[in-house]
Order: structure tokens, then sequence, then C-alpha cells
């Protein structure tokens, strides 16, 4: 390394470059002091914090988003709560913590350790073991916090349904996410013990209603209580939505059905919004979304009346006389009849080696489509069924929306069963025999069908051949901005169905109200003009016409069905009723469907101003 | 022109292995943070490889650096700069976004980060207006504002991407090569008068071009207590982290990782705390000496360079790689910003992985030459 040279000393550049050295070497000397400090001058103090875990990390749920209806009554809000939480980590022995818990507050010991048995992740997760602990149980277990390590109380927010049982089943509750849905691929983002929606629009709408979890960062002491918080971010709230529902609608149809079994579906027919929605019997969200005890959720599974079931869109049912909408279409739509055509009905068809009966004893006299659809006459479509064919009153069961899912915005929804040849073939490998044309042409036999789909079909009347999605999701609110997001409506399909045959139809159905024969005239409304459509189905498995009613007993009488709309001219509400075994739906069903109706009405003059007609004469 | 091994000293080969420890303890600590058992296994095996393979891609851009005359890659500064600032331009329009900044670029399958490239487009244009222009007696006012200029424009992209860390770190060049310049003493006085009132202004322009996320950080540096972002716990973990490996470490795997898992970077920017956890003071102590030792080797070019131009280069160099191991060291052990800067040569990451073994290449370059007329 000979002769080192450095061109730039008259610069005294060396000089300053050693400068620049000396600064650097300044700094790292620095750093490694400030090391030494925190490694070994208070190595215990942090050592001590590292061991005993006690800076930790806890998500605080977010609290979810309002539901409302559409005209801004709160439906479905979050009430403080005070929920229970273990944290598996700190605690010594789980069975003699879970058996001193359980001396202060009302736990299952069983359910409690298999659930901490069953949890493998992060230790120090706490755990929810129960919600909307009494004032009592949170003193009990504040004041006897030395002998319970581990446990701790956070004051959150519980799920609260403002009308309770209100439309039970089109709202839904929420619980913690479970070990199924965990593995699912929709879920795989959400975390262990995360409430979601687990029915209705709370599940369907989850994603909005969901909000996002905040972070706090506590300190703990040895028993793993808090005794600090470092930190704290606050979670925030999902997004509120607005429903299509129409609050006084639905209590008027809760109030109409009341007690009895059975399900309401109130439409706007012009664009498929849903307006009220009723099934009973009900639960009560409130007390399935703080989670039920094993014992409420059991009898709730085992009750005959199956009141977890939104009947609205998963009961199946025969439509009964319903039915003649379609098959009175079909019969004007292919020409078999014309609107004139009169047929003698007598009571009673003989086909094959069997009697058909009508539901009038001694027959309609001569009847043709206006009459049989006013009277509901059984004779003239047994006679136009057979003349039809199963397969085309298929088709156009099927134009009007029947045998297909709707494609509501709910979960679990049920198609139903439009019965074919082809499908029988498949089903039962046999052929379709004409007698059987006979019971699908009066809506029984194999064709099942829910309350929401015979909404949609008589709106299709209604709205004059247009068929819209049922939805109930109008506006969404961002929670941050308050900004309101209109929820575009799913597009409707044109029905290819005549309008003058429609117009047909729309007249018997008005004369189904309003003529003095009609089976449903005791219902006509001072308010409103009303068309509609009776229905009486034979539940399935008593013989047919084999005894009178009355002396059956209550589980095999008929459903009593009405579909129906208002006003005649210009519909704005379509509604159907199913009154479980309730036996004549002129008589059970049409009369709750003018209430809901009137109950409509009524409200639409109370809400808009009164408007002023006619000038001042001044 | 001709190098050939001789030229190569003693202190450089004994640099080769400095190199070598730091890039192994890196790997070594990746390895440790992002293979625990869980559900990070598959990927971290895979990230601890992946940077194996930067390393080898770095070594590659290293000879490169080394081997061709830095003189003749100076001739080429300006249209290098030039090109530096059309991409950076360019991220805005056609960037990819990235863990909420938009710093990336794609050719093909291949993308990288335009602001490492910026970093040595800097680093050349500067060394070579500088020591074109640089008079002895220190830098007039003139130059002063050009090589600001020369720095500002690409600084400002950086900043808007948002890269906080990186702008701030190219501004260390600049401020090493004016350092070692100097100014003329009369100019000095007017200079710190005339910046003294307009600072403040200046300030306030940067200020309003911070993101949220970038302000936050600076309060909560002020005042970790109320910290609204969790940036503060952060910084309180790491400290928990590197304190509680006292002064032998808890050992490789025995770090508490139940800690750090709070730290949503710790295999990237506090891979110190990691280091230090599992290490302790004696662990630390080490790792400071082999990056004082890689630090006095670019002092060592940077004063035997036979030309102006070396020498800047060379300061440009050993200041950028100071600041980064100030600021990410200084941000674990809880006195420095959390700017998020990476470790070089230690934190996950390939762009300035490469970067950064391509610089020191530039430092051998200038070594070999020293002597060569």
């Amino acid at each position: 390394m000979a002769g080192r040279f450095f061109p730039h000393e008259d610069r005294g550049l060396e000089k300053k470059i050693y400068w620049f050295f000396g600064i650097i070497v300044t700094g790292l000397a620095l750093l490694l002091l400030r090391a030494w400090n925190l490694q070994v001058v208070n190595e215990d103090y942090y050592l001590n914090l590292s061991e005993n875990n006690r800076l930790r990390l806890v998500e605080t749920p977010p609290p979810r988003g309002r539901i409302y209806d559409r005209n801004g009554a709160l439906l479905v809000n979050n009430i403080p709560s005070f929920n229970l939480y273990l944290v598996r980590g700190d605690i010594p022995d789980r069975e003699a913590l879970v058996n001193r818990l359980a001396h202060y507050s009302k736990i299952d010991v069983d359910r409690v350790l298999e659930k901490l048995e069953k949890e493998k992740g992060d230790p120090y997760r706490p755990m929810k073991i129960k919600e909307d602990l009494s004032m009592w149980e949170v003193a009990q277990i504040e004041g006897h916090g030395l002998e319970l390590p581990g446990v701790k109380v956070e004051a959150e927010f519980k799920r609260h349904a403002i009308s309770g049982m209100l439309a039970a089943h089109l709202l839904g509750y929420v619980g913690e996410i479970n070990q199924r849905q965990r593995g699912s691929e929709k879920y795989k983002d959400i975390k262990p013990g995360t409430i979601i929606g687990q029915s209705g629009i709370e599940q369907n709408y989850d994603a909005i209603l969901q909000g996002v979890p905040g972070e706090k960062r506590i300190e703990v002491d040895a028993l793993g209580h808090e005794r600090q918080v470092v930190h704290e971010r606050l979670p925030s709230r999902g997004d509120d939505i607005f429903l299509s529902l129409d609050l006084k609608v639905q209590k008027a149809a809760e109030a109409a059905l009341a007690m009895r079994p059975g399900a309401i579906v109130a439409l706007d027919p012009r664009n498929g919004e849903v307006l009220a929605m009723v099934s009973h019997p009900a639960f009560d969200p409130n007390v399935l979304s703080t989670g039920a005890s094993s014992e409420a959720w059991k009898a709730l599974l085992d009750d005959k009346y199956r009141p977890l079931t939104n009947r609205v869109i998963q009961g199946l049912y025969p439509p009964g006389s319903t039915f003649k909408i379609v098959v009175g279409t079909a019969v004007l739509e292919t020409k078999k009849a014309s609107a004139n055509h009169e047929i003698e009905c007598r009571g009673f068809i003989r086909f094959g080696k069997r009697n058909f009966r009508d539901w009038k004893i001694g027959g309609h006299g001569k009847v043709n489509l206006h009459r049989s659809l006013v009277e509901s006459c059984d004779i003239y479509y047994y006679e136009m069924g057979l003349e039809l064919g199963v397969d085309i009153i298929a088709a156009y069961s099927r134009l009007f929306g029947l045998g297909a899912l709707t494609g509501i915005d709910l979960p679990f929804e049920k198609a139903g069963l439009i019965p074919t040849k082809a499908w029988k073939k498949k089903a039962f490998k046999d052929q379709w025999y004409p007698g059987e044309t006979l019971s699908v042409a009066i809506g029984q036999g194999f064709v099942t069908t829910t309350p929401l789909q015979l909404a949609t079909m008589v709106s299709v009347v209604a709205a004059e051949g247009m068929w819209y999605t049922p939805h109930l999701l109008l506006k969404r609110r961002d929670d941050k901005t308050g900004q309101i997001t209109e929820i575009p409506a799913p597009p409707g399909r044109r029905v290819p169905v005549s309008p003058a045959a429609l117009k047909v139809i729309k007249k018997a159905l008005a004369g189904v109200v309003s003529e003095k024969k009609g089976t449903a005239v005791k219902s006509q409304s001072k308010l409103v003009s009303i068309a509609g459509k009776t229905g009486t189905s034979q539940v399935v498995g008593r013989a047919a016409n084999s005894e009178i009613e009355e002396d059956l007993p209550e589980s095999l009488r008929d459903h009593a069905w009405f579909v129906a709309f208002a006003p005649v001219d210009a519909p704005t509400i379509a509604v159907a009723v199913l009154v479980e075994n309730g036996g004549h739906g002129g008589a059970t069903a049409a009369p709750l469907a003018t209430r809901i109706i009137e109950a409509y009405f009524d409200q639409n003059e109370s809400a808009s101003p009164v408007e002023t007609q006619v000038a001042a004469p001044l | 022109m001709r190098v050939d091994t001789r030229m190569i000293s003693g202190f450089d080969r004994f640099l080769f292995v400095v190199l070598f420890l730091i890039l192994g303890i890196g790997v070594l600590s990746i390895y440790s943070v992002t293979s625990e058992a869980g559900g990070a296994s598959l990927q971290g095996t895979a990230l601890y490889l992946k940077q194996i393979n930067w390393i080898v891609l770095g070594w590659l851009v290293f000879l490169v650096m080394a081997w061709i005359d830095y003189r003749e890659m100076a001739r080429f500064a300006y249209p290098i700069y030039l090109v530096t600032v059309l991409t950076l331009a360019l991220v805005p329009v056609l960037g990819r976004t990235g863990m909420g900044a938009k710093r990336w670029l794609t050719l093909g399958s291949f993308s990288f980060q335009p602001s490492e490239l910026a970093k040595i487009g800097i680093l050349f244009a500067l060394a070579k207006y500088f020591s074109d222009n640089g008079p002895k007696k220190g830098l007039n006012l003139g130059q002063l504002l050009l090589g600001s200029g020369i720095l500002i424009i690409p600084a400002l992209f950086i900043l808007k991407q948002p890269d906080l860390g990186t702008a701030l770190s190219v501004s260390s060049i600049f401020l090493s090569m004016v350092f070692i310049l100097g100014l003329r003493s009369r100019f000095l006085i007017y200079f710190s008068l005339i910046s003294a009132m307009v600072s403040p202004f200046v300030g306030q322009f940067f200020w309003n071009n911070l993101k949220d996320y970038q302000k936050k950080r600076i309060f909560t540096f002020m005042n970790p207590a109320e910290d609204p972002t969790g940036t503060g716990y952060q910084i309180i973990q790491s400290k928990i982290a590197i304190g509680s490996g006292g002064f032998f470490g808890k050992g490789l795997f025995g770090g508490t990782q139940s800690q750090l898992k709070f730290l949503p970077e710790r295999h990237t920017d506090f891979i110190f705390s990691v280091f230090a956890e599992q290490w302790g003071f004696l662990g630390v102590l080490v790792l400071f000496i082999l990056f004082f030792l890689v630090i006095l080797w670019g002092i060592e070019v940077a004063s035997q360079s036979k030309d102006l131009l070396g020498s800047l280069i060379a300061v440009g160099i050993v200041g950028l790689f100071s600041f980064y191991f100030f600021v990410n060291v200084g941000m674990t052990l809880g006195v420095m910003p959390v700017v998020g800067v990476p470790l070089p040569l230690v934190s996950y990451g390939g762009s300035a992985m490469v970067t950064t073994l391509g610089m020191l290449g530039l430092l051998l370059n200038i070594k070999v030459r020293r002597m060569i007329r």
C-alpha cells in the first residue's frame, strides 16, 4: 500500500469526512447506551412485563347497524349489556373456577367446561360465556374478583328487536359464529367469537350491518383482571339499513293473524317491495340473540308448530283454488275455451272409476270462466285441466313464478313444486295418470307453493303482466358520513301473457269480493275496492271429501287461503294470507286480508298531508 | 483500466465476512419469527427462502456495480436521474397499490419500487453536480439551491406515494454531501437567518402533505401515552421485547413471540426487536460492531478516493446507510418516530436488499480504483 495520497487535502475534505464519521460514531454510541439502559438497567421491569403477558390486545365487538322500516321507524337497535368472559390462559383450575363462578351467576357448568375444552386457539382470547348479566350477578362477580382469576365482565351491546316477536322471521337473530360456519368459505375472514347474523335480514345483510371491531390494549394483573387501558381504538358501528317493510301494515298483519299458525305477506305489486311479512308462531329474537339456553333451543326445535320456520318463504302448501288464477289464464291463452264458453256443473264429474266432486253439493249450474273464479267452481277446472294437460298447466305456473325461488333477499327460501310428466317419471319412475291432472287443476295433489309465491302470482294480475322479484332492502346509511345510498330494485320481467286475458281474470277476481255469489263477498271494504281469490287446500294425508270439516281434529282441517290486491283499478298492495287448518278461505283468510289492506290505506291517508283540492272561492 | 484482485485489500476481504454475518443474522431472525407454529408457517418458510433469493440477486448487482468504473457510470448521471424522475412520475398513474400506498411499478411479471432507483439516481446526480461545480471554499447559494432542487423533485414524488421514510432517507444523501463540502462562511450566516424565517412555512407545507397516519406517527412519538392509532403500543411492545432480552437474550426460539405478534411488521421494520430479544445486549453489541465496521469501511473509501466524485458518492452511501440504521434501531428503542424504514441488510424486503448491496458494490468500486489514473 505505497504512498496514499489525498488529493483533496486543500479542501479540508478529509478532515470533514472524519468529522462526519465522528457524528455517526456518536450516534451509534448513544443508541447502544439506550439498548444498555433497556436491556441491562431495566431488564427486570421489562422481563416482568413480558413473562406475565401483562399487556394484551383485546378485540372489542362493534355495535351492529340499525334496521329501520321504510318510513324510518326503528325496528332493531342495540342496548347495553353486561357480558361474562373467561380467559383460559389465566385460569389455573378450570373445574374449580367454573364451579365457584356458578355460585355468583346462573351458568351451565358442564356446558361452559365443554366450551373451554373445545377451544384450541389463543389462550388469551376472552371467550364469551354468558350475555346480559343481571346487576346482581355483576355485583357478585366483581365483588368476588379475588376468587375468580380469568373471569371478566365487559360492558357491551346486545341486539335488541324493539317490538320483540314482530317480524321475527324476517329480521332474524344474531349469535356467535359457530364451528360449522367457521369452516366455511363465506366466513373465512371472520374471527372466532364474532357475533354474526344467524337468520333473516340479520344474516342476509350481515356484511353491511357487521361493522369493524375495535381494539383495546390493556394491562392486566396476575389474576388476569384489567388494571388499566393502555390504549383503545373504538369499534366502528355497521351501516344502518332501511327495509321496504311498513311497520303499520306489519302490525296490522301481526294482529290479524294473532295466535293462529299461518303466514301473511304483503307486496307492492308495482315493484315487488315487501310491505309486511308475518309467520306464526314466531320466536323471540331477543332471547335467541343473547344466547338462549340449550333447553330453550330444544323446546323451539321440538315444537310441532315449528316456530323457527318462516312460513312465508319456507312453508310449502297446496295453493288450492287460488291456483285457478293460473289455470284460468292458461285456458284463455291456449284458447281451449273462450271467456264466454259455458260448462254444466252438476256438483261432480265421473272420471275413470271415481267421482270428482265440487265443493258445493248440487253444483253451480251453467258456469263460464268468470263465474268459475267468482264462485270457485271445481268442475270447470277438472274439465279444463283435462283439456290442457299437466305440462301446459306447469308451463303457465312457471310464468307466474311458481315452482321456483322468487329470489327474495332472505336466506333459506324454498322453491315448492309444480309437477310435470317428466318430473313424475324421474321422481317416482312412474307415468302420469290423467286423474292426477284433475287434482293439479284445482291446486291440489303434488302442487306445493309458498305464500310468497302466491303473493307474486296475484301481483302479476294486479300489475297487468309484470313480475317483480320480492325484496326488502331499500337503502343503507353509511355510519360515518351519514350518506344514504339507495339500493337499486331488482328488475322486473314481463310475463308473456296477453293483457286481454289478464283483464278477464282481473275482473273475475274483483267479482270474488264484489258480486253477490262471490266466495269472499263478506270481506268487502267500505274504504277501498278489493280483488282476490279464495282457496281451501286439503291437508295431505286426508281422504278427499271424506268427512264433514267441523268434525275433524284441528290438525287435519283444511288450510285457508286468500290472495288479493287493492284498489282494483290501480293496485298498490297485494296480499297473500294463509291460515293453517283454518277451514274455508273465504270465511277465515279473506277477512284478515281486508283488515291489512284497510290498515294500509288508512295509513296512507293519515300519512300524507291533506291537499286542498279546490281553490278557495275568494 | 484494469482491475485485479490485488487491488482488494485485507480489510475488503474482512468486510465480506462482516456482510455475510449481518445477512445471516437477518435470515435467521426472519426464519425465527415467521416459522412459528400455526397458520403462518407455510408463508413463513417461503419468506426466509425468498429473502435468500433476494440476497443472491443482490450480490449479482453488487458485482455489476463494483465492476463498471464509477466514473463511466457518472457520465450517465443526468440521464439516469431523468429516467428516475419519469418513473416516479408514472407511479401515481400506473402504479400498483400495496398496503395503502402506491409504490410499485410492474413490468411484465417483474415489479419494482422506483423509489429504490431514485436513491441511485439522486446519489449520482448530486455527486456529479457537486464534483463538477464544487468550489474549494464551499458551496454558494446557487449551488446549494440547484443541489437541493435535484433532491426535492424526486423526494416530493416519493412523499406523495406516500413513503415518508424513503423521502427522508434520500435527503440524508444530500445532507451528507453538503456537510463535507461545507458552505461559504458569509453565506452560511445569511442562509441560516433566512431558513430560520422560512422554515415554519416549509414545515407547514410538508405537514399538509403528510398522510394522516404519518402525522399520527409523529404525534405518537411526541407523546406515546396518548396514542390514537396504536403505534405507541408497537413501541411499547418493541421496548418490552428488547428490554426483556436482558444481557444474554432468550435464545433463537426463546423469545416470547406472543409479545411480538402484536407487531404487524415484526419481520420487516421491527426485526431488530426480534433479534435483541433473542440475543440480548451481547447480540446487540455484536450487531453494532458489525455495522460500525461497514461504516468505517465506507469512510475509508471516501477518504481514500482519488477524486471528489468518488468521495461524494461514498459519503452519500455512508450517510444513507447510517440514516437507515439510526432511524430503524432508534424507532425500535423508542427514541425515534415510527417512520417505517427497514434495517439495511437485515429486514425482509427485496428492493431494499438489492439497492443496499448494489451501493456497497459501488463503494468497493471506488475503493479498488483509488490508484488507477
